[in-house]
């Protein structure tokens, strides 16, 4: 199982759940499991084409994946991700 | 028998090796060179890279700027007397590698040797930053130096707030400052710069009494006026660091191109309910914010701190950050934020550090978009709509209540 972060901004879309543990050998593995759980969050973190939204980022163990190897990036158990949209405020 | 003056002298001179100005000029052995006069001497002027210590501190102080005792020290006053016994001292002290400058600091003007004046600090000034000079990394040149620097504020609001304070406090000589609100009630539950009695006044302007009031050193340049392309070049130019605390997206994207184009370092941070995210941009040498998040979320969909909420603190806590960034990046010191994401959990109070790298296909900091630019026609960058979008993200609407947020991509 690995740990997945949810930012604020999602939060209402994931049970309230600010860690999800989700099983998945890769991240598109772990975001499909996230999808399944709550399907809300399938539309804000991936294009209709399948592919991650550019303006979301996601982290495994504090690295980006876009410079890994995308959603087909390793995810080891006990592995952190994070999703992280870009905010606004100030 | 009691000895004369003449006599200390004689043998001042007979034990300690003279080297004349030119010599010193031609040092490359890596010589200290320590000016041994008073303050006020020091204050009309040194060579260049000299050492200030004062002849009567020599004794203590010594050890802490040369500890090598075998490294070579060259001394220096006005006319090559107080130097000769001040080296006399060293010798007493075990440093075996001591010369005096013959003529001082007259004979080194006089022969037409490069020199340099301080920024001299008044006696207040001198009292006001105290605490800085103390510390060895700051010190006398260190405020100088702030004090000479230019920090420009992208917004007076939650982050601007704190890290205007504490910059007008730490002595940052220029303070420019560009928001065309005006205070609002709402404001003060986190804007500390802005009071009560302020509200419906301009924000440049509560700013400018607020920071003047703390620190009367601080000269407070004003913008009143929204950051838009066809100003943003002529506001950021000749800052050395930029703060951004704006609360639009296409804003912050607008000053990124701009900063990185000038190569201003940008410390950027941005805050939602109990969270905050935090990086400096130092041009070319981290990613920029488009390396960062090429695209914003949509408009409609992005809710800034007037829709969602934020914790008072939150927005203190990371503009804080962010003084502490901008001071490091003026100064010179530490290492920076750059190339790493710095996220704030109010409710756990925890600190969490992300990787970031720069983007090779940057449209703006990438090798290419620099050749792209020196040859006058720059890459083309998506703008995100401009026009409304400032207007979308800053006053949308009045419902918060709405828990539900969406990033976008959805049906």
């Amino acid at each position: 199982m690995s740990v997945v972060w949810i930012p604020q901004v999602l939060r209402a879309q994931a049970g309230g759940n600010k860690q999800v543990e989700l099983t998945g050998g890769t991240v598109a593995e772990v975001v499909d499991a996230l999808s399944e759980r709550y399907p809300s969050l399938r539309g804000q973190l991936l294009t209709d084409g399948g592919e991650l939204n550019r303006f979301v980022n996601v982290y495994v163990n504090g690295q980006d994946v876009r410079y890994l190897a995308g959603l087909a990036t390793q995810v080891a158990d006990r592995d952190e991700v994070r999703i992280l949209p870009a905010m606004a405020g100030g | 028998m009691p000895r004369t003056y003449a006599d200390l002298l004689r043998e001042a001179r007979s034990q300690i090796r003279e080297v004349t100005p030119q010599d010193v000029d031609a040092l490359t052995d890596g010589a200290t060179v320590v000016d041994v006069r008073e303050d006020s001497e020091w204050d009309q002027g040194h060579l260049p890279n000299a050492l200030h210590i004062s002849k009567s501190y020599v004794e203590q102080q010594i050890e802490n700027a040369v500890p090598d005792r075998a490294a070579p020290v060259v001394l220096y006053c006005a006319g090559g007397v107080r130097s000769l016994f001040a080296a006399q001292t060293l010798e007493q002290l075990g440093y075996t590698n001591v010369a005096s400058m013959s003529g001082g600091f007259q004979a080194w003007k006089s022969s037409g040797l490069p020199w340099e004046k301080p920024v001299a600090l008044s006696q207040e000034q001198k009292q006001r930053y105290s605490r800085h000079l103390l510390i060895p990394e700051v010190g006398a040149e260190g405020q100088a130096r702030l004090l000479q620097s230019k920090a420009l504020f992208i917004g007076a609001g939650g982050l601007g707030s704190p890290a205007a304070l504490y910059l007008a406090a730490a002595g940052v000589g220029t303070i420019g400052i560009v928001d065309f609100d005006v205070v609002d009630l709402s404001n003060l539950q986190r804007q500390i710069l802005h009071t009560n009695e302020r509200v419906g006044e301009r924000k440049t302007e509560s700013a400018r009494k607020t920071i003047t009031a703390l620190n009367p050193d601080v000269n407070v340049v004003t913008f009143e006026e929204m950051l838009v392309p066809d100003n943003v070049d002529r506001i950021i130019h000749g800052y050395d660091v930029i703060i951004d605390g704006t609360d639009t997206f296409e804003t912050r994207y607008l000053l990124n191109d701009a900063a990185v184009a000038k190569g201003i370092p940008v410390i950027h941070a941005s805050v939602f309910r109990f969270e905050g995210q935090l990086t400096t941009f130092i041009p070319y040498e981290g990613p920029c914010y488009r390396c960062l998040y090429p695209t914003p979320p949509p408009p409609e969909l992005a809710p800034g701190c007037s829709v969602a909420g934020v914790l008072g603190v939150v927005p203190g806590i990371m503009g804080m950050l962010q003084a502490n960034e901008a001071l490091k990046v003026l100064l010179g010191i530490g290492e920076t934020l750059a190339g790493r994401l710095l996220l704030f959990d109010a409710l756990d109070s925890s600190f969490t550090e992300l990787k970031l790298r720069r983007d090779p296909t940057c449209p703006v900091c990438s090798t290419e978009a620099v050749a792209a630019r020196a040859e006058g026609r720059p890459l083309a960058v998506p703008t995100f709509g401009f026009a409304g979008f400032a207007a979308d993200a800053r006053d949308a609407g009045t419902d918060a209540a709405d828990e539900t947020f969406v990033l976008g991509g959805g049906a």
